[in-house]
């Protein structure tokens, strides 16, 4: 298929070569891994080198601490309730409001079982405050869960600290890193993060593949008993192909870790720099001085996203937004409401996410296209008055609901 | 990606009648800028004849909401203000070829503005009375504040009688936990708890009257409205009672006519007066029924 994909924070092409690893498992290398036989034998040994590769790359001390599960929602899922399940007498979580719903969702049903939540607010550019976080960590706290960088604007917690700051009080610390997994290069030998989530189609690895790291030593009560596979830590057969396919996508993103943080944000930086350039009334949400290196979150003014997606799909750009109307709810995205973001400008907001595959003149066609979408869209605006908003647009007009 | 009708892409596309019309003489303002949908429709309207000769938009909102505004334009243009008044959401819908569950609030929203240019033009205050909550039924469309009301009004306790109310959760059934939270928070209200399984009582017989009464004074209700409806062509008859729910048939020129669905409503209305209960009329014809839901 053509077109520019600037979509890869929702999920990636499965690399060519991870492909070509994966396809003797479905056939040939057929075997259960847990039968006595030489069908099974060799898938063992090749889910044994997978673990090694993703061990390599999170910087793991043992390849035992790597657990795979079925995608990353269940790792976050996984990790809260064992925490939960081994601690019974602590009765509360830390989290923060711009969590993906994978960890939101749970948590608020969690809510209705009694446990205390806690929602770390971010400030205008989505950072948190390291003093608010500090007040509430006691020891009632079982676990904390905060993401390592954002999907949707790409800015870093400084989960590293935050895990060190948990310890001190005995709680467990989780961080959802799936989007921070392969672009960011990760040591967590050397730090006190007790578990991590990692999803396989954010980094060209295929999707229904993900991982739960568990440090050694960690207390951990598994979501799925049965079997023994995965030391007994998440029982089923394996998906081994998959399992394959994202030790392999694990080895090349090693590889191309520092492409990834120098060329591909060079790209980046060029296609934010050139939008924002040609587009009044246009800014970065986040905190460009501190995020992953592919991507870029743009509010545009007076405009609503689908609309800007629609007109970019028609030009074969993808893209996604914060607006309301893609998900079908009523609300814009809760992470641009928890930054303070105006409505005006929350509906507006457009997520550009590169990959390693994209190219130079993908982002000069995306900074020529742009600007003559947003300008036809506020030509519709009532916010919008030929080149410029209206004087006082929220008061020149104000519909007669809100 | 939306599953939006080639009607609904062409008008987002090539929108007709955007932007600013200069002469115009009714204007209406409609919207929820937190819901992301907002829109201003204008109106030239001839005085003498009160014939809409213009009318432009300007939306911000999603590719839908665009294309129900410039749509609308189109509906209206040509007619008169009393003509253009008769304009439906769910007319919007059709003439886009349909609207996904998620975004008729879209066609809501377009009804709107235009009761609100009327209403600007001659000179009245129009007042909004239309509260949308989040989308809880995919399936009909049913959203949270209308569930909420309906347990409220009718003191309703299960899933089932919710689903007998306002249809929500009698599709594809995976908001039923999504129900039961409503239900929980609601009869927490009123001091009760919430037991699956539990059907509201069936109170359906009003104190003193027997069911030949009550049966009976759906048919007198139902004998009331039957001159007006033959006058059109059309007929209606009684098929069953049960419980909350009677079923009717629509005959001749009522069935599947475009206004059967507010005639129908209209008669619900008088039945629940008379019968002083709430009670809910089907057509025993499947396309009747799905066209009534879609005017709640």
């Amino acid at each position: 298929m053509s077109g520019i994909y600037f979509d890869n924070n929702a999920t990636t092409r499965v690399d060519e070569a991870v492909v070509q690893a994966m396809l003797p498992y479905f056939t040939e290398q057929f075997g259960n891994p847990s039968s006595m036989h030489s069908f099974g034998n060799k898938v063992g040994l090749a889910i044994k080198k997978a673990r090694m590769q993703v061990q390599e790359l999170l910087g793991a001390e043992l390849d035992s601490e790597i657990i795979f599960t079925s995608c990353g929602t269940e790792s976050d899922s996984t990790a809260i309730l064992s925490a939960l399940k081994a601690q019974p007498e602590r009765k509360e979580i830390i989290t923060t409001n711009v969590e993906h719903p994978a960890i939101l969702t749970l948590c608020s049903w969690l809510e209705k079982d009694g446990y205390k939540v806690h929602y770390l607010k971010v400030d205008g550019k989505g950072r948190l405050n390291l003093d608010e976080y500090r007040k509430l960590l006691s020891d009632k706290v079982a676990i904390v869960s905060a993401m390592w960088a954002n999907n949707e604007t790409g800015t870093f917690f400084p989960v590293i600290e935050m895990a060190e700051m948990a310890h001190e009080v005995g709680a467990m610390f989780h961080t959802d890193a799936v989007q921070a997994v392969g672009k960011v290069p990760m040591n967590l030998k050397d730090t006190q993060i007790d578990m991590l989530s990692v999803s396989g189609h954010k980094l060209h690895a295929p999707k229904g593949i993900g991982v739960l790291y568990l440090k050694r030593g960690t207390r951990f009560r598994p979501l799925l008993r049965g079997g023994h596979q995965e030391r007994g830590r998440r029982a089923g057969t394996e998906n081994s192909a998959s399992i394959v396919g994202l030790g392999k996508a694990a080895e090349m993103a090693m590889e191309t870790m520092n492409f990834e943080n120098t060329e591909v944000a060079r790209l980046r930086d060029k296609l934010e720099a050139g939008i924002l350039a040609k587009v009044p009334r246009s800014f970065v949400t986040g905190d460009p001085t501190n995020r992953l290196p592919n991507t870029s979150n743009i509010a545009f003014e007076f405009i609503e996203g689908e609309a800007i997606l629609l007109l970019l799909n028609k030009f074969g750009i993808a893209a996604s937004s914060g607006s309301a109307c893609t998900s079908g709810s009523l609300e814009p995205s809760h992470v641009m409401r928890a930054m303070g973001i105006p409505y005006t400008a929350a509906h507006g907001t457009v997520r550009f996410s590169l990959s390693r595959y994209s190219t130079e003149a993908e982002v000069e066609r995306v900074i020529a296209v742009v600007p003559e979408i947003i300008a036809q869209l506020r030509k519709l605006s009532p916010y919008w008055d030929g080149d410029a908003p209206k004087a006082e647009p929220e008061k020149a007009f104000a519909p007669t609901y809100a | 990606m939306w599953d939006y009708s080639e009607k609904v892409k062409e008008h987002f596309f090539q929108p007709r009648n955007a932007g600013v019309l200069a002469d115009a003489n009714g204007v209406g303002d409609v919207g929820s800028i937190s819901c992301g949908d907002a829109l201003r429709l204008m109106l030239k309207v001839e005085p003498d004849t009160d014939i809409i000769l213009a009318a432009n938009f300007q939306t911000f909102g999603c590719g839908s909401a665009i294309a129900s505004s410039s749509a609308l334009t189109e509906m209206i243009i040509g007619k008169t203000l009393d003509e253009a008044l008769k304009v439906s959401n769910q007319d919007i819908a059709d003439y886009l070829d349909g609207l996904p569950p998620e975004k008729m609030h879209c066609s809501v929203m377009g009804r709107e503005a235009l009761q609100a240019a009327v209403a600007n033009y001659r000179g009245e205050v129009w007042s909004d009375d239309h509260e949308e909550g989040a989308l809880v039924c995919k399936c009909f469309a049913v959203d949270a504040v209308m569930i909420e009301d309906t347990i409220r009004a009718n003191n309703l306790c299960s899933v089932q009688d919710v689903t007998n109310y306002t249809k929500a959760g009698g599709g594809c059934s995976s908001c039923h936990e999504g129900i039961e939270e409503i239900l929980v928070k609601v009869m927490m209200e009123r001091g009760e708890v919430f037991k699956p399984g539990v059907q509201a009582q069936e109170e359906a017989k009003p104190a003193g009257m027997t069911n030949l009464q009550r049966i009976r004074k759906i048919e007198a209700v139902l004998d009331a409205v039957r001159p007006q409806l033959k006058r059109d062509g059309g007929d209606i008859e009684l098929v069953d009672v049960e419980g909350k729910t009677i079923y009717v048939n629509m005959k001749g020129a009522c069935s599947g006519c475009q206004m059967e669905a507010l005639t129908l409503q209209g008669i619900q209305q008088k039945l629940m007066e008379e019968l002083k209960e709430f009670i809910k009329i089907v057509p025993t014809k499947a396309g009747a029924l799905s066209r009534a839901s879609c005017h709640v």
